[in-house]
């Protein structure tokens, strides 16, 4: 049987192709205006890459913010959900999954069988997001890996006084003008991102294996200052990229439909 | 006895020079690099317009944000009573005061005295500030000071689903690309910044009558937001901008004999 999740985030669009136990294919792609453009540019280019017709596919599911935009997915599952399965096929021992998207930022705990707990999101507010690393990388002229590559090179992180993105902005600035070394500011910028993240994983409880998916879990700069802040390890996730868990879960909730039947 | 008061905001600062409960001169200048240099320098140009010179002044209260590093005045006070003080006097009606400044927002309930009852604020967010209204205004390509105009000429009610400045600054250039019309975003946003003051304000609980305090509110449109969200009557003050540096040179007024080697000096001089 072969299934498709499609993941439309609000900065990049992911899809997985599965078969069976195995994944036929992946892609990533920076997410365009429109979330259907988005989707099926993605689509396209994983059928593609995994060699196949779209008439090859028995059962596909949407997921992502722009998961309601999406003509051609059979079904459409939350983000926390297919974050938390795809995550439980990946490492069967997570148990708490901290995910960071584009414009939000989401603590899943499972229970024994995988299943979910509780979880928390924060959408309201930029902070905690990839989106608050993304406006400091900008005004540092850094992207997000060599932000992330920072933290290890500063002996002295700034502080930043707020967790509001308006107000760290600001801050930067008053920090670069006053001529900090770059490292440093970048450092005080993972923390303060960390900070924020940590709040809200000790609002839902740590149990190990603790993991992170989404973007930012490519920053070992948040990485390992979660890690000071929680006390906890994270577990790396060895040769997959953390940012299609969503699709992965989304491709393998779709094996559940074996009766979806080939079009 | 003459008094000034000198608030430093984070984006203007304002003096007041006072005497006997009647203004004599005042001044509104941009903070660029440092507070203390605003602050002087406002000062000056308040006491200049009345030629008097900082020596014929018997006492000096900084407020704001930049003002407690002032050198030249005798004492601080909070902006919060500084502003009750300022719109009592004002408006003695007062019940209320919404002051929207450059990086924060106030909700203080006075007695009819001046007196603070209860006050809450925000300045951990940007959301409800005037920065929110800097920032989308510049998302928009708009000056601060035509906001008011523009939102006249809304015909339709629009609002945003952020309250996030950030998230709030990408909608609403989705919403120009989506061909929703400048006025109507311009209104959205101005009940945006209005919604969250009154939520602070209804957490005191509303005691009429409110009035709008800061330069935010020379913004007609931001006004009238305001008002239809408090679900009060909001009067207007007629020195809305310098009403804290108001409340300042009131108390300087009233804490005459606690004032420091300066007083003494001018007494000296005189």
């Amino acid at each position: 049987m072969i299934t498709l999740g499609l993941d439309v985030g609000s900065l990049t669009s992911k899809a997985v192709i599965q078969e069976d136990n195995q994944i036929l294919a992946t892609q990533v792609i920076r997410s365009k205006a429109r979330p259907w453009e988005s989707a099926r540019e993605v689509y396209d280019q994983v059928l593609a890459s995994a060699n196949i017709g779209a008439d090859q596919i028995d059962y596909s599911i949407g997921t992502g913010y722009g998961r309601e935009k999406i003509p051609f997915v059979q079904e459409v599952v939350t983000e926390v959900s297919c974050h938390g399965r795809g995550l439980k096929w990946l490492v069967p021992s997570a148990r708490t999954i901290i995910d960071i998207g584009g414009q939000d930022c989401k603590v899943i705990k499972l229970d024994k069988n995988g299943d979910i707990e509780k979880f928390s999101t924060n959408d309201k507010c930029a902070s905690g997001t990839g989106r608050f690393l993304e406006v400091m990388g900008k005004i540092l002229d850094l992207d997000l890996e060599q932000l992330g590559k920072k933290k290890t090179s500063s002996q002295n992180p700034v502080t930043l006084a707020s967790a509001c993105t308006v107000w760290a902005q600001a801050d930067v600035i008053g920090h670069l003008n006053s001529r900090v070394p770059i490292e440093d500011i970048a450092a005080g910028v993972n923390n303060a991102m960390a900070s924020r993240i940590s709040v809200m994983v000790n609002n839902v409880g740590i149990e190990r294996e603790l993991c992170m998916t989404g973007g930012v879990a490519k920053n070992q700069g948040v990485v390992s200052a979660l890690e000071n802040l929680l006390g906890v390890k994270i577990k790396k996730l060895r040769r997959f990229d953390p940012q299609i868990i969503g699709a992965l879960g989304a491709a393998l909730l779709a094996r559940n439909h074996s009766n979806g039947g080939r079009k | 006895m003459i008094t000034a008061g000198c608030d430093v905001g984070s984006l203007t600062a304002k003096a007041v020079v006072m005497e006997q409960g009647k203004i004599l001169g005042s001044s509104i200048q941009k903070v660029r690099a440092h507070p203390e240099q605003a602050g002087q320098e406002v000062l000056e140009s308040a006491l200049r317009e009345v030629n008097l010179d900082k020596g014929d002044v018997g006492a000096i209260i900084g407020t704001g944000y930049g003002g407690k590093n002032l050198p030249f005045v005798n004492r601080c006070e909070s902006e919060i009573i500084c502003h009750s003080q300022g719109a009592v006097w004002q408006e003695p009606d007062t019940g209320i005061i919404i002051d929207i400044g450059g990086q924060d927002v106030k909700a203080i309930k006075t007695d009819a005295q001046g007196n603070v009852l209860r006050y809450i604020y925000n300045d951990k967010c940007a959301s409800g500030t005037g920065r929110f209204l800097e920032i989308i205004a510049e998302a928009l390509e708009l000056e601060l000071d035509e906001l008011g105009e523009i939102h006249d000429k809304s015909g339709k009610d629009l609002s945003l689903s952020n309250q996030c400045v950030v998230f709030a600054e990408t909608e609403v250039i989705s919403l120009v690309g989506e061909g929703e019309e400048i006025p109507d975003i311009v209104r959205a946003m101005h009940y945006s910044v209005s919604h969250r003051a009154a939520s602070l304000a209804r957490s005191l609980e509303i005691k009429p009558v409110a009035v709008m305090s800061g330069g935010v509110a020379k913004n007609r449109g931001m006004f009238k937001a305001l008002q239809d969200s408090l679900g009060t009557e909001l009067r207007s003050i007629p020195y809305f901008q310098l009403n804290g540096a108001i409340g300042a040179a009131i108390l300087a007024e009233d804490s005459g004999q606690i004032t420091g080697d300066r007083k003494k000096k001018s007494e000296v001089g005189q």
